[in-house]
């Protein structure tokens, strides 16, 4: 089973990456876009069936070492 | 005194560490990762470097190799463990230092010379140095201290915060933050003070013909401190 997770750095904290591709974009006449914030993006292939399972699985590997709970968050999805 | 210096895949600093700490009377011995114990220490050392190649978080994956579990033992029993840069880095990850480098403000690899006031001196590292600001080398990516509004209280109110960046003359501010770090902040301490961790390199200055020597006393005093 595959499982999808975003790890996204949390509101308030900066994030200059964004911040350069936000200015690039710019700066190529999108001048539309106000702001980006760059984030991580995992696929996780487990060997389980059971969904609920396997979701409890990836979450306990976000908490522990997919992302840093002191400037992300992270979604599975 | 003995000292141990951890090697990951991709430190780069372990060895100029091993002729800092050999050249100042330390019986240096060096630690591959993969190793389960470390052997008899007064002091282990996390060199600086990519270590994991800074894959995932610079530090991330460092800190579930095999021989950290030993480290934390070693320094919830009291044992100084000393984090340079990379090692810094590893120290956050593992939980033992509050906070997380982040990538540097204006998104430059940083490499030069920097002044850093020495905010606290009771403890193992900076007691009785005779120096309240030392000139270092910061070389880094990732050296923008950045922790909760919570956290930073702690650090401030138990005086964890162990050197901050400023001026020749002492001044924090903006102007002398090299990397966005919060308050300044180049290094800390945990609460009981037995662990520092610090992006300055203090290995790189312990050369009068090659550098600077604020490295040397560093290093001296550490010896004399441990004895």
């Amino acid at each position: 089973m595959k499982i999808k997770v975003i790890v996204t750095l949390k509101n308030g904290v900066l994030d200059p990456q964004g911040k350069a591709i936000q200015q690039t974009l710019n700066g190529m006449n999108f001048d539309n876009v106000n702001e980006i914030r760059q984030g991580k993006f995992f696929e996780i292939n487990l060997n389980e069936n059971d969904e609920g399972k396997a979701k409890s699985k990836v979450e306990d590997m976000c908490k522990k070492l997919l992302a840093n709970l002191v400037i992300e968050d992270y979604k599975i999805i | 005194m003995n000292s141990s210096v951890i090697i990951f895949p991709g430190s780069n600093c372990d060895r100029d560490m091993d002729v800092a700490l050999k050249k100042f009377g330390f019986k240096n011995q060096m630690v591959w990762h993969d190793d389960q114990t470390i052997p008899k220490s007064d002091i282990i050392v996390l060199p600086g470097g990519f270590s994991y190649g800074d894959y995932l978080r610079c530090g991330s994956i460092a800190s579930k190799s095999k021989i950290i579990k030993s480290v934390i033992e070693f320094a919830n029993s009291g044992g100084l463990i000393l984090g340079i840069c990379n090692g810094f880095q590893i120290l956050t990850e593992t939980g033992l230092l509050p906070g997380i480098l982040q990538q540097n403000k204006y998104l430059n690899f940083i490499c030069k010379n920097v002044f850093v006031k020495v905010n606290d001196k009771n403890n193992k590292y900076f007691k009785n140095i005779k120096k309240d600001i030392l000139e270092l080398h910061i070389a880094h990516n990732e050296g923008n201290y950045f922790c909760s509004n919570e956290e930073l209280k702690s650090l401030e109110d138990n005086n964890q915060i162990a050197v901050t960046y400023c001026n020749k003359m002492g001044l924090e501010n903006d102007e002398h933050n090299p990397n966005g770090a919060i308050k300044n902040i180049a290094g800390i301490f945990n609460k009981n003070k037995n662990v520092l961790g610090m992006m300055p390199h203090p290995e790189r200055m312990v050369d009068a013909h090659l550098s600077g020597e604020d490295g040397s006393l560093f290093f001296e005093n550490l010896l004399e401190n441990l004895k």
